[in-house]
């Protein structure tokens, strides 16, 4: 499983740091952002991307984009 | 949002509104434009002193105030800042004066191509040039850091700063200017021209509407959504002015515009490299000052100066052509921008790409 962290970044990082995140194709990956624009963003990609189980959890202020092959 | 229809529906509604805008009084193609009514605020507070283009333009406050009004309502508003804020407050001044250069945002070099400007295909050229070196330092690692959660009423400032101009705008005393004859005379009624950018500030905050973010997402990550926005824009201004008879195809005697190609490319590379660089266009860092982002709320301020000094150095454009400081500040702003560009690759993130950096 990749981690990325992708919080406090402005657009378009969160995006770009998932994509260079599962580029080695992982088949799990955890993307943490802190605003809705990103989660929204991050999710939209990895959907695109070909992960079809997506989920979200919650960390404190945080969000937690959990996608799966 | 990975439903489209919204941002589809949201371009659409802001294409008819902003020819609406135009059919109650403002100038043509400048239903909306960020650039020019920011510049207009500028000469409305004396910041310059060019009588044509003076006055508080009522949709610059509705923009921010719907966006913080949607933010709130939908528990999006956060206040956050610390993401490089004096660089983004440079690259302001250099996203004006490219687009001052130009004559319009990235929004109003839509409306223009929509009412027939066929300048604005050297602009739109040129913005998608410079959004492409844009991509170039975001793939080689450019950031200018992360942001940081900051007291709430840190996020309430510019929000706040925009209902005072409001208030200036009905009190009118006499040090607020308003221009007499010009671009800045023409303008629909105060309440009307307040309501069009609450409605398109509402809407563009909830589909994270954004001219920069369209063609950068489209080429970054085949992403289609935001550009959609954009081209729902384009369509439907294009339906509206056709049914006003505003439609005018051609280069020449177009409305606050002028036919030098090569500056209107240059202009709006510099705008659309300086966009990317600060995370979205003039519209959008309206929309994230009034969620609460301070850092958008300093690229305006930027802005705010950019304007100022366009008009104070004359190197703002006029229908009579592109001025000799106006092209000197462009090629200086370039640079400046090449600069912050390259000082602000992170090395980590360069390594961890390397094996995608194409060399030579």
């Amino acid at each position: 499983m990749v981690k990325v962290d992708a919080r406090g970044v402005s657009c378009p990082q969160p995006v770009l740091l998932t994509k260079n995140a599962a580029k080695n194709n992982p088949s799990e990956i955890q993307v943490v952002v802190d605003n809705n624009t990103a989660k929204g963003n991050v999710e939209r990609f990895l959907k695109n991307s070909g992960y079809a189980n997506i989920s979200f959890s919650s960390d404190g202020d945080d969000y937690v984009v959990i996608a799966k092959k | 949002m990975s439903n489209k229809k919204g941002i589809i529906l949201s371009g659409a509604i802001v294409g008819l509104i902003s020819v609406l805008l135009v059919k109650l009084g403002n100038p043509m193609n400048m239903g909306m434009c960020i650039a020019c009514f920011i510049r207009d605020i500028a000469g409305g507070l004396g910041l310059h002193r060019a009588e044509v283009v003076q006055y508080i333009r009522p949709e610059v406050i509705g923009l921010v105030i719907g966006a913080f009004g949607m933010a709130i309502s939908s528990k999006e508003f956060e206040a956050k800042g610390g993401s490089s804020p004096f660089t983004r407050f440079i690259l302001g001044i250099a996203v004006m004066v490219g687009a001052l250069v130009f004559l319009g945002c990235p929004l109003r070099m839509v409306l223009r191509l929509a009412g027939g400007d066929l300048n604005a295909i050297f602009g739109i050229a040129g913005f998608a040039a410079g959004i492409l070196l844009g991509i170039v330092f975001l793939n080689k690692g450019f950031s200018l850091k992360r942001s940081y959660k900051l007291p709430k009423a840190e996020g309430f400032m510019l929000p706040a700063v925009f209902a005072g101009l409001f208030a200036l705008l009905m009190a009118a005393p006499a040090f607020i200017f308003f221009s007499k004859e010009g671009p800045g005379s023409m303008a629909a009624p105060v309440f009307i021209a307040l309501a069009a950018g609450l409605i398109v500030g509402a809407l563009a905050q909830k589909t994270r509407l954004c001219m920069v973010g369209g063609i950068r997402d489209l080429v970054m990550f085949k992403d289609t959504y935001l550009i959609s926005g954009f081209v729902a824009i384009l369509v439907f201004a294009m339906i509206g002015n056709m049914a006003f008879g505003f439609f005018k195809l051609g280069f020449a005697e177009q409305p606050v515009a002028h036919t030098d190609a090569l500056w209107n490319f240059l202009g709006m590379a510099l705008a659309g490299w300086g966009s990317v660089l600060l995370g979205g266009c003039p519209l959008r860092q309206l929309i994230l000052a009034g969620e609460g982002n301070t850092d958008s709320a300093v690229a305006i301020m930027g802005m705010l100066v950019g304007a100022a000094l366009s008009h104070n150095f004359g190197l703002a454009s006029s229908p009579k052509g592109v001025t000799p400081a106006g092209q000197i500040a462009v090629i200086i702003l370039f640079a400046v921008v090449l600069v912050i560009a390259s000082l602000n690759v992170e090395k980590s993130s360069k390594v961890e790409l390397k094996g995608d950096v194409k060399i030579g």
